[in-house]
This record gives C-alpha cells, structure tokens and sequence, in this order.
C-alpha cells in the first residue's frame, strides 16, 4: 500500500489547476450552454488562486494543503462552484488530520466524506447531472488512480443525456438534456490530474511503501 | 461584439474605482468589494445587506444608502460573492442591532450566504435571512433549485430598508422583507442574449425574429421560444402567467422593467399595455416604477413584477430613500 506525503497532494492541485487553465474555455462552453458562461473562468480564478496560496504558505502534511486549497476556493470563486469543490477539498483535509503521510486508502475515505458533503450542501442525488456524478464513481474507482481518472471521465461524459435538476441548469429542464455538465467536466479533470500525478510518482519509482 | 471596458479581467474592479468617484456619500472598498453607506453602522438601526453577481446594476450596490440597502457585495459578473465579503459587509453594518441578508434564490448565492451566515455568528453578528423566489417562469419543484430571484429583489430591498430606518429591530424587518418577498411575482422575455465580458460573444442564439419567454437575468434561456410578439401581446401573456400564480386581492406596486438593452421608450410602452390588462382585469395599480432596475448586462427585454401591497407596505414603499438608484421624498 502506497503512502502519500504533502508534495503528492500539492503535485496533484498544480496539476488540476494546470488541466482547468487548459480547459477553462471548454468548461465556459458548456456552461454557456446550459448555464451562465463562467465556470472556466471561475475554475480558472480558483486554481490559480490555490497555486499561488500552496506557494505562499507551504504545508508539511496532506490535509494541510487540501484544508488551504479548499479554504482558497470558498474564499475566490464565488458562484456554486466555490463552496462546492471548497468544501469537497476542506472536509477531505479535515478528515486526514495532521498525518505527515497517509495510505491510498486513508486518501479515497477522506475524499468520499468530501463527497458525501458536497451532496449535503448541494442536496443533490445521483444521476441529477451535477459535478458529483463525475466525483461519486472517481471516489469509489480509488486507490486505482487510473480507474478513478477513467471513471470521473466516464462520469462527466455520462451527463449528457441527463435532465438537470439542480443549479441554474435545472432551470431548462427537458432543454439540459444533451449538453454535459460543466461541474461534471471540471470534477473530470481534477481526478485526471490525480491519475496522471500518481502514474508519474509509480514510474520514478517515488512511491514508498508502508 | 463591442465593449467599452479595459480588459475582461478588470471590468468589476474598474466599475467599482467609478462608482466609489461617482459616490462620494458611499465607502466603496474595491480591494475586499464591498460597498457601504458611510454612516455605517447607523446606531440602533438593523443592517441591511446584499449581494450577487455583477451585471444587474443598479442592483445590488445602487440601492445602497438611507432607507434601503447598508451594505453590497458584488460578485464576478453573473457569479455569486463570496462568504468573506459578505462576513466583512455585515462586520461594517452591524451597530449590535443585528443584520439582515437579502438573497436571491440561486443556488450559488444560497450556498455562499449559507456559509457567511456561519462564520458571522462565530464572530457574535446576529444574522437573520431572506430569500427571494419571485420568477414565476421556473417550475418550483423538486427537479429545479427552485424560483429565481429577480425584480421582486427591489421591491424586499425597498420596503425591508424603510423598515429598518424606522427602528424596526431585526425580527420585525425579516418578516416585512418575507412578506413583501411572498407578495412579489416577476416574468420576463429576451430578444437578445447579453454578452458577458469573459466570453465576449452572446450567452444564447436567439435568431432574429424570435424571443425567449420566462428568462432568468444571468443570460440563461428561459422556457420557451416564439415568433416574436407585439408589446400588447407579451403583456397578455405575462399577466395571465403572473395574476394566476399571485391571485392578488389588494393592489399591486408594479415594476417594469428593463434588462439593459431596451429603451425607455419601448419600457413605457410595454407599461401602458400592462396596465391595459389589469384594468380589463380591474385589478388596482398603486405604484409605478419603469426603468432598467434589476438588469442582465446588455441583454434587451424587460420583465414585469407585481407586488401585493397593504397600507403598511404601501407606506414603506413611500418612505425617503436616496440610493444611486432608487431616490425621492428627501
């Protein structure tokens, strides 16, 4: 069982916020289509927020960084995206303490209980076309990063023919169906980025063993 | 498409360093945004306290000043604050009489007050919240996050903020604000999208010769797409949708209003085919606003609000204000 230190997690946000700059005028498509036309640019305001806070005030343990990260984002982005991927990432530190290293395992519940929180403030189910329907089957694909970069993919892709019942997509009803959630596509890149992170950390050899 | 600004990044921050020069009798704080009367926190008085996206001036930010809103949090254009600018308003507001939130039903600003709510209690403000839901053209139901908050916005701003001059303490403004929020019903149309500055290009394709019935003011679509229609002809429409879901039986504060690209002209003449109905409907007008008020960035298209009004509201209505946006009887 592999153990991860406060550099993978940081690795892993640089990472994310390097995929959402690349992607930020895709996301802000598809939220044009169903949305208001921010997401990317809201993503974007955020992840460069987060790379710029881990920079400023480095953290030694991973929850650490996910508590700053999570913190950045509620405090920069706004819109429903803040609070969402904000708590997602804060509740996730929370659970992971002050562990200098933590096992995949210990990794995948801190990031389940971050989902689990996200459905309690957004109050959202599965299948209601919202960022947890990429987030859900990454989570639950953990420890395989792989899997879960696949999944969070699949996740986010399998949103297209849903009807949107939560967010201002709900608002369109029948018309949300055949757009992909914005929310989805991000939450597809920050668990690409995990998948690449950790595929990068296994072929230097970086990963210890406990 | 064209716009007057610098760089799409900057046109919130350099709105604000205006509208600090244009306003001398507000404290505008365009690093922590927020936007505060200067008397603020007004001894005894309950604060009041708005926010949301940009792009829907006046609202919030121009309602800010006696007899309406203390304080105004602008968020990125069509995006929700965050909790620290609302923490930060209600810190400045507060004189111990406790601070009321006014928000509009989306589920980014429900979210971002939410957690504001928390943080101001921890550092000992009593805060009480309102939400306002009153778009008619959304379905409330389980499968949306609910009505929109639009133009019934100022309408709470107004009333709630009279209140509050007045002494009401805290309690006693959050229930005028619910009330006037449940009396309020709004639908509105566009004939074009708006362009936000991000992406620089309309939010939706509406072809020529068409319209968008039951708009939200985010540049979202509404509910349904027609030819486009005569001003009498939205007028029938709109009422039957609004009069059936508000039933009022008292008279009605009516707003039309604009969304950013309709002229006055056409406003005033939707206004007079809107009262054309309610007389055939012998429904009673007690007040009347035509403006561009509770606006989407350039989008062109108007929306109708009515407001259910007894003689305390109707007098709240009537009592002084002297915001950017709203001003009379001082």
């Amino acid at each position: 069982m592999a153990h991860r230190d406060a550099g993978f997690v940081r690795r892993w946000l640089t990472e994310a916020a390097r995929a959402v700059e690349r992607d930020a005028d895709r996301l802000t498509e598809l939220d044009s289509a169903i949305g208001d036309a921010d997401h990317g640019n809201n993503m974007r305001r955020g992840a460069l927020a987060v790379v710029a806070a881990l920079e400023k005030e480095p953290r030694t343990t991973p929850g650490a960084v996910l508590l700053l990260a999570g913190r950045t984002l509620v405090s920069t982005v706004g819109g429903a995206s803040g609070p969402l991927y904000g708590t997602l990432l804060r509740r996730a530190g929370k659970a992971l303490g002050d562990a200098e290293r933590v096992a995949d395992t210990e990794l995948r519940d801190a990031l389940r209980g971050g989902a689990d929180a996200v459905a309690q403030l957004g109050g959202a189910a599965p299948g209601d076309k919202t960022m947890l329907d990429a987030v859900r089957p990454a989570v639950e694909a953990l420890p395989d990063y792989a899997a879960a970069g696949a999944a969070a993919a699949r996740g986010a892709a399998d949103t297209v023919p849903l009807r949107a019942r939560k967010g201002r997509a709900s608002y369109l009803g029948e018309r949300s169906v055949g757009h992909m959630d914005p929310g989805a596509a991000s939450a597809a890149l920050l668990f690409g980025a995990l998948a690449r992170v950790a595929a990068a950390e296994a072929a230097a050899g970086g990963v210890s063993d406990g | 498409m064209k716009m007057l600004i610098n760089v799409p990044e900057r046109v919130v921050a350099d709105a604000l360093r205006g509208m600090a020069d244009a306003h001398p009798e507000l404290v505008v704080d365009a690093e922590n945004r927020v936007i505060v009367r200067r008397d603020a926190p007004v001894a005894g008085k309950v604060g009041l306290v708005s926010g949301g996206g940009s792009g829907h001036e006046p609202l919030h930010g121009g309602f800010v000043g006696p007899g309406m809103l203390d304080a105004a949090c602008p968020g990125e254009v069509f995006t929700s604050p965050v909790p620290d600018q609302m923490v930060r308003a209600a810190a400045a507001v507060d004189s111990g009489a406790g601070v009321l939130f006014i928000v509009k039903n989306y589920t980014g600003d429900v979210l971002n007050f939410d957690m504001a709510t928390e943080l101001a209690a921890d550092e000992g403000i009593e805060v009480a919240r309102v939400l306002v839901q009153d778009d008619v053209a959304v379905t409330d139901s389980l499968h949306t996050a609910g009505r929109r908050g639009t133009g019934g916005t100022l309408f709470v701003e107004k009333m709630a903020g009279a209140a509050a001059e007045e002494g009401a303490p805290l309690a006693r403004v959050a229930e005028i604000a619910q009330r006037v929020a449940d009396s309020s019903r709004s639908f509105g149309v566009a004939l074009a999208a708006p362009t936000t500055p991000a992406k620089g290009s309309p939010t939706f394709d509406l072809p020529p010769g068409e319209l968008e019935l039951g708009i939200g003011i985010h540049g979202e679509p509404g509910r349904e797409r027609r030819r486009i229609m005569t001003s009498g002809e939205f007028a029938d429409y709109a009422l039957d949708v609004l009069l059936d879901d508000l039933r009022p039986d008292a008279p009605l504060l009516l707003l039309v209003n604009g969304m950013g690209g309709t002229p006055l002209l056409e406003l005033y003449g939707l206004n007079a085919e809107v009262r054309r109905v309610l007389r055939e409907r012998r429904i009673a007008v007690a007040r009347t606003l035509v403006g561009n008020y509770v606006t989407s960035l350039d989008m062109a298209g108007a929306s109708v609000t009515l407001c259910q009004v007894d003689e305390e509201l109707l007098r709240l209505w009537d009592a002084p204000v002297s915001t950017p946006g709203l001003r009379w009887g001082r």
